[in-house]
C-alpha cells in the first residue's frame, strides 16, 4: 500500500463522519439468516427509491418495502431469484451488475444496494462507479479479505482461505476480486466518493467498537458495510 | 396453481341498444361473438395515411366490469389467434388458445376481471380485413385493403375500449404480435395502461423474421388458386400456398429441442423406409396436419396483411430511433417474460424494451425462462410462467385496489 492510501485512511478515521453513530445503524430483525442485510437495511431512510443489486430471493427488498415503505427494485442473475421476487410482487429483472447499471439514468435512486456481490462481479470499479452514477447514496457490504483468520490462513497453511461466509473452494468460488476494508477504502477515495457511514462486523456479526483504528477494522472486522455519496 | 375442469367462463352479456345516429352499433354473432360496426363518422386513422370506414372489431368478453370500470383485462392475441381466447372454438371446436392462462380461477381470473379479447384488424374472424366486403364496392377488399400495422391494430382497440366506456386498463397482457400490441399499447396510450405484460416479444421484427414471412407470403402468393388476391370473387382458396406458409411459420414457433424430443426421426406409420416423398417421417407428418387444419379456419389474404403488419413493428424507429423514449416517464408497471429456447423472439430482444424501461426509471420485472419448447412456450403449461405472471399480476391488483 503506498503512503498517499495510508494518509488517507488515517485521515478517514481521523476525521469521522465515516463510521457508524450506534443508534443510526441497528438491526432490522434478521433477513434470511445473514446478518450484514440488518446493518444495510438500517442505512436506507423510510419512503426512498432503492434499487437491491443481486436481491436474491428478495428478502431485503421485501423488508424494506413492507417497513420503510420504499419504492423498491432489483436486479437478480439466478432465474429461480427473480421467480420467486417477482412471485412475491417485487419488481425485479434478471440481470447482472457488470451488464444492466448502464442504462438507468443518472440519480434514478436514492438508494442502491450491492450486498455481498462486489467481488464476485468481473469491473468492480465499473460497477461502483455506476452506483455512485445512479443512486444519490451506495450500499455497499463485502466480505473482508483482510480478516486475520484469512490472513493466518495464507499465512500458516499455504492455502487459499475458507471461512464460514467463504466457504467455496478457489475453483468453484464466483468471488473473483476479493478486497480487504483498507483496499475498499482506497477506492471509494479513487471514486471521489465520500464514506457517509461504515460497520465493520466481526465474525459474530457484532459491529466492532466504533472508535477502533482503521487496522484493527481490517483486522477483526470479517465484513464491512458502507453507505457512500458521490 | 388449482387445476379445475375445465368449463367455458360465462361471456357477458352485452347490452344491445339501438345505436344512436353515428354511434357504434353492437350486433351479437354465433361465430364471431360480439360485433361493433364503427360508422363512417368514426373511422380508423392508419399508419399508412390511409383511413378505414366503416369498420368492423368482433371481440369477446368475460366476466363484469366493477363500478369503477377498473378491473379490465385486454388480451392481444397472436398472428393468426382470434377474440376467442377462453372460450370453445366455434370453427374448430377447440378449447380457447389460452385457456392455461385466462379463465374462471385462472391466473387472469374471468371471475375478477373483465376480460376483453378483439381479433385484430386485417383479421379474418369477424374484424374487417381482406375478405370483408368493402361499401364503395360491394366486392371483398382483397389487397386493396390498406396496409395495416401494430399501430393501427392497437388504435382500432381503443376505440373499442373507448365504445366499452373504460378510460384505463388494468392489464393489456400478450404473447408474440400480442406481444407487439401490449408494447404498442404502452408507448401510444402509456396513461391507459395500468400494467403490461409483454412476453416473447420484441420491439421490433427482425430481419430473419421478416425473411420468415416474407417465405410464407411467397408461398401463398404462388399458389394458382391466389388469383392476385381476388380468390374470394373466383371461388377458389389458394389453400396449398398458405397450408405451406403455415408448416414454414410453425418451425419457427417450436424448438430444435423440442422438435427432437416430440418427433426425432421417427417414421410415420411404417416400420421402414419407402424410400418416396410421401410424409414419411412423423415430423412432415405432423407439419401436414398443421397446414390442413390451418387451411380450415384461416384466410389467406389476412395472413398477407397480419404478418406485414409484424414486418413493419419497430417502436424505438417510431419515437427518434431510441426506444426509451417510447416508454418516457411511464407510470405503468411491467412485466417482461422471455424463454430461453425462443429464437423467432430471442431474449436479447426483451432485455432491449427491458432496458428502455430501465432508462426511463419504468417499474419492470423480467425472467427468462428455462425450456426446451421454443417460442410457443408462452400458450404452454410453464409452471415458471404461471408463478411469475401471477404474482406479477397480483401486485399489480393490490396496486390497483382490486385486492
Amino acid at each position: 500500500m503506498n503512503g498517499a492510501a495510508m494518509t488517507h485512511m488515517q485521515h478517514t478515521s481521523g476525521t469521522l463522519p465515516a463510521k457508524a453513530a450506534a443508534g443510526d445503524v441497528q438491526s432490522s430483525g434478521p433477513v434470511a439468516g445473514r446478518v450484514d442485510l440488518q446493518f444495510v437495511a438500517g442505512m436506507v431512510t423510510a419512503g426512498s427509491r432503492v434499487l437491491d443489486i443481486g436481491c436474491g430471493d428478495g428478502a431485503l427488498l421485501d423488508l424494506l418495502i413492507r417497513e420503510r415503505g420504499v419504492d423498491g427494485r432489483g436486479i437478480e442473475l439466478s432465474q429461480l431469484g427473480v421467480n420467486n421476487c417477482v412471485a412475491k410482487g417485487l419488481s425485479v429483472i434478471q440481470g447482472d451488475a457488470d451488464e444492466d447499471l448502464d442504462n438507468y439514468p443518472d440519480d434514478a435512486f436514492d438508494f442502491v444496494i450491492l450486498s455481498q456481490t462486489l467481488q464476485a462481479t468481473r469491473h468492480p470499479k465499473a460497477v461502483l462507479e455506476n452506483m455512485l452514477r445512479i443512486g444519490r447514496y451506495a450500499i455497499v457490504s463485502f466480505p473482508n479479505f483482510g480478516h486475520w483468520r484469512l490472513r493466518l490462513q495464507l499465512m500458516f497453511r499455504g492455502r487459499m482461505p475458507m471461512t464460514g461466509i467463504l466457504s467455496n473452494p478457489w475453483y468453484e468460488t464466483e468471488n473473483i476480486h476479493f478486497c480487504t476494508i483498507r483496499d475498499f477504502v482506497v477506492l471509494v477515495d479513487m471514486l471521489g466518493a465520500k464514506i457517509e457511514r461504515a460497520v465493520a462486523l466481526d465474525e459474530y456479526g457484532k459491529p466492532l467498537r466504533l472508535n477502533a483504528p482503521w487496522w484493527l477494522w481490517n483486522f477483526f472486522g470479517e465484513q464491512g458495510v458502507f453507505l457512500l455519496r458521490k | 396453481m388449482a387445476r379445475r375442469i375445465w368449463k367455458d367462463p360465462v361471456l357477458s352479456i352485452p347490452d344491445l341498444k339501438s345505436a344512436p345516429a353515428g354511434g357504434v352499433r353492437d350486433e351479437i354473432d354465433p361465430t364471431y361473438g360480439r360485433l361493433a360496426h364503427f360508422p363512417a363518422e368514426k373511422p380508423l386513422q392508419m399508419d399508412s395515411g390511409s383511413v378505414l370506414a366503416p369498420f368492423t372489431i368482433a371481440y369477446q368478453t368475460y366476466g363484469m366490469l366493477n363500478a369503477e370500470k377498473s378491473n379490465a383485462v385486454l388480451i392481444c392475441h397472436a398472428l393468426t389467434g382470434d377474440q376467442h381466447v377462453a372460450n370453445t372454438h366455434p370453427i374448430t371446436g377447440k378449447p380457447g388458445w389460452w385457456t392455461n392462462m385466462v379463465g374462471p380461477g385462472r391466473l387472469i381470473d374471468t371471475d375478477r376481471y373483465y376480460v376483453i379479447c378483439s381479433n385484430v384488424i386485417g383479421g379474418c374472424m369477424g374484424s374487417t380485413g381482406p375478405s370483408s366486403i368493402n361499401p364503395q364496392t360491394g366486392k371483398p377488399y382483397g389487397l386493396s385493403l390498406p396496409v395495416i400495422t401494430i399501430g393501427d391494430m392497437v388504435r382500432a382497440q381503443a376505440m373499442l375500449v373507448d365504445h366499452l366506456g373504460i378510460d384505463q386498463l388494468f392489464c393489456v397482457a400478450g404473447g408474440s404480435m400480442g406481444g407487439m400490441q401490449v408494447l404498442q399499447w404502452a408507448a401510444a396510450y402509456g396513461d391507459r395502461v395500468f400494467s403490461a405484460m409483454p412476453i416473447a416479444t420484441g420491439p421490433r421484427h427482425s430481419s430473419q423474421n421478416i425473411a420468415f414471412h416474407e417465405v410464407g407470403r411467397q408461398a401463398i402468393m404462388a399458389d394458382r388458386d391466389w388469383r392476385g388476391g381476388r380468390y374470394v370473387e373466383e371461388g377458389v382458396k389458394p389453400q396449398k400456398g398458405l397450408a405451406v406458409a403455415r408448416m414454414a411459420a410453425h418451425i419457427t414457433y417450436m424448438s430444435d429441442a423440442a422438435l427432437h424430443n416430440k418427433f426425432g426421426r421417427r417414421l410415420q406409420d411404417r416400420a421402414e423406409k419407402d424410400y418416396s416423398f410421401d410424409a414419411e417421417f412423423q415430423i412432415e407428418s405432423y407439419l401436414r396436419h398443421q397446414g390442413s387444419t390451418f387451411v380450415e379456419r384461416f384466410d389467406a389474404n389476412s395472413y398477407l396483411y397480419v404478418t406485414r403488419a409484424m414486418d413493419y413493428f419497430d417502436l424505438a424507429a417510431d419515437y427518434g430511433g431510441a426506444l426509451g423514449n417510447a416508454f418516457a416517464g411511464t407510470a405503468c408497471r411491467f412485466c417482461v417474460v422471455s424463454f430461453t429456447s425462443d429464437w423467432l423472439f430471442p431474449t436479447a430482444e426483451s432485455r432491449s424494451v427491458v432496458h428502455a424501461l430501465n432508462a426511463g426509471n419504468a417499474s419492470v420485472s423480467f425472467v427468462e425462462i428455462d425450456t426446451d419448447k421454443g417460442h410457443d412456450a408462452f400458450l404452454l403449461d410453464i409452471p415458471e410462467l404461471f408463478s411469475i405472471t401471477g404474482g406479477f399480476l397480483e401486485a399489480a391488483a393490490r396496486a390497483r385496489g382490486l385486492g
